[in-house]
């Protein structure tokens, strides 16, 4: 009976990344700042966007944890709903790249010729600008807010998915398995979709777990440039921003959003370089 | 009618023509081996008829191949789609990546007959248990659960077999079953293949180059060198007297009671590659009977008739 378990556990590599001190450590405070964000509204202990002038600035203490800000926000509270702004935007944003660049990339990759070569050169394109540059485009076109910053994200790490998978995928389809599918009968889609894309998966799923630390960062330095988050929702970035005017005179408002942002970071490329073990693609994931 | 009859094929490749003048009949029920040493030429052919050139980036530039009444290299993608794993099976060379890795045994099986017969998944479960035990697979339905890493060589092709059988086709091709697997495992191999073209009265083409996996299965021989056939014959007719130097010194590569004083022999020289192919005969440089009439005219193979021998000194002279 255990063993069926395992067995069946075996099947989910990616959970042997908790196994090592590291791995459970960054993973375990993953989690917790999920279960934080998705429960912001039950922890946060004042409103994030009620304002108390008579206690701006106020420094950490009871029962403003992190002090307040220039409004008199409490900045606990705007860290916690931070978390929430910040995941949920990079989340979202990667997740949209690597739908695309999975799909864009694996039709490249298989289809090859003229196509491939022009779904490559736009893709390239995309990289070759600096992400502040596309998000300023979106800012242009629909505003600034936390849909330009998704937007610029996605397309941000839309090329790395791309020429990711589009790699996988031309390595793969030259092997035994796939000629042998097409030789039963197999449909292209049926190729791409059931063989081709589960196999080219894990490196995906690993380089998408880095980029999301580094969409974390992204998304806050829009914010503290003001595209992104706009007030009063609360944003790391947005708040870090903010935080700069006063400095030397409460320093919390900005030293907080900045250690949130520096220890999920880390966590998530700890956890990142866990999942490389785990699921044992350093090869394919560094080339 | 022929379940096959190829007339003629030959393939081009951008510019380069890798195989040409290749005929043979194929009946139902019947096992062909095609022979022949690397680069001959053998593996083009099946992907031929398979209609998987394209995949390389070749074509068929001449002649016919017609199964059951079909002309093949006239019908479209789409059509060919349905044949292949649905009317013809095509078993692979290296059953160690001949399965998708990630994918459990049962259900990569299953894939071809929801596919090709329109099986809802429980149906192609049982079908694919009950092939797996025609298959002398032992518990089958254990099996069924498994990753390939989990199986031995042998049990792989076993599976292979069990994926082109799965939508009961006409016509196996099999392009070289044996050769990743070790002795004892290659003789069960082949003698499951025989028993299943008798069983379910299947023709079978079987590509190899050893001869006497041929020797001990087939009805017939086709031998092929350099990207061409040059003898064709019923088994026992090209053992017992072959009318090709080449097919001669194939036979006479087969080793058999070996005792400590006798060399294994080999054929001097090797397969030329498709851009350097001699003038005339393609086997002259490596033949002991060639003669200037070798070097100057290619020697004609005949497109009908059971038994034949591109050689200018073919039959009786050849002996």
């Amino acid at each position: 009976m255990t063993s069926a378990i395992l067995n069946r556990l075996s099947g989910f590599a990616a959970l042997r990344a908790f196994s090592s001190a590291i791995g459970m450590i960054a993973g375990g405070f993953l989690i917790l700042l999920l279960l934080v964000a998705f429960f912001a509204p039950w922890i946060t202990p004042f409103d994030v966007a009620t304002q108390n002038l008579a206690n701006a600035n106020a420094a950490p203490g009871w029962p403003h944890i992190m002090g307040t800000d220039e409004f008199g926000r409490d900045v606990f509270s705007r860290v916690v709903y931070g978390a929430r702004t910040s995941l949920s935007v990079s989340a979202t944003a990667i997740g949209i790249s690597v739908s695309v660049g999975m799909l864009l990339g694996a039709a490249a990759g298989y289809f090859g010729g003229m196509f491939e070569r022009i779904v490559m050169t736009v893709v390239d394109l995309t990289w070759s600008f600096p992400d502040i540059l596309i998000a300023l485009i979106f800012v242009a076109i629909i505003g600034p807010g936390l849909t330009s910053t998704t937007f610029a994200i996605a397309i941000a790490y839309l090329a790395q998915f791309t020429r990711l998978t589009r790699a996988q995928i031309v390595r793969l389809k030259n092997e035994t398995f796939v000629e042998a599918t097409i030789n039963l009968g197999a449909t292209p889609a049926h190729v791409v979709l059931r063989h081709l894309l589960p196999n080219a998966l894990a490196p995906v799923i690993v380089v998408g777990m880095l980029a999301v630390g580094d969409g974390i960062v992204l998304e806050a330095t829009l914010g503290f440039f003001g595209l992104g988050a706009q007030p009063p929702t609360p944003s790391w970035g947005a708040m870090m921003s903010s935080g700069t005017a006063q400095l030397f005179i409460a320093p919390w408002v900005i030293i907080y959003p900045g250690v949130a942002v520096a220890i999920t970071v880390i966590a998530v490329n700890l956890f990142g370089d866990e999942l490389v073990r785990a699921l044992d693609i350093r090869d394919r994931v560094r080339s | 009618m022929s379940m096959l009859r190829v007339q003629d094929l030959g393939v081009s490749i951008a510019n380069i023509y890798p195989l040409s003048g290749v005929s043979f009949e194929l009946e139902r029920g019947e096992i062909i081996g095609i022979v022949g040493e690397s680069g001959s030429g053998k593996s083009l052919t099946a992907m031929s008829v398979m209609g998987l050139l394209p995949l390389i980036g070749g074509q068929v530039d001449h002649g016919t191949i017609e199964f059951d009444g079909i002309e093949l290299t006239s019908i479209s993608e789409n059509q060919y789609r349905k044949l292949r794993g649905g009317r013809i099976g095509l078993i692979t060379q290296n059953p160690m990546t001949s399965l998708d890795p990630l994918k459990k045994i049962g259900p990569q099986v299953d894939d071809v007959s929801r596919l090709h017969l329109d099986h809802d998944k429980a149906q192609a479960k049982a079908r694919t248990i009950e092939l797996l035990g025609d298959l002398r697979i032992p518990e089958p339905a254990s099996i069924y659960h498994l990753y390939p890493h989990q199986m031995s060589g042998g049990m792989k092709q076993r599976i292979v077999i069990a994926m082109a059988l799965a939508a009961d086709p006409d016509l196996l091709i099999a392009d070289e079953p044996t050769t990743a697997l070790d002795v004892t495992v290659q003789a069960q191999i082949i003698r499951l293949l025989g028993d299943l073209v008798k069983q379910r009265n299947l023709s079978l083409v079987l590509i190899t180059h050893d001869m006497s996996v041929v020797a001990q299965t087939c009805d017939k021989v086709m031998v092929m060198y350099a990207g061409t056939a040059i003898e064709r014959g019923g088994v026992h007719d090209i053992f017992n007297s072959p009318s090709h130097p080449y097919t001669k010194a194939l036979i006479g590569c087969i080793p058999h009671g070996l005792s400590e004083t006798v060399r294994l022999k080999g054929i001097e020289g090797t397969v030329p590659g498709v851009a350097q192919y001699p003038s005339g005969c393609r086997f002259h440089p490596r033949c002991a009977l060639a003669e200037d009439i070798c070097k100057e005219t290619v020697p004609v193979f005949e497109t009908a008739g059971s038994r034949a021998a591109a050689c200018h000194f073919a039959l009786g002279t050849a002996q």
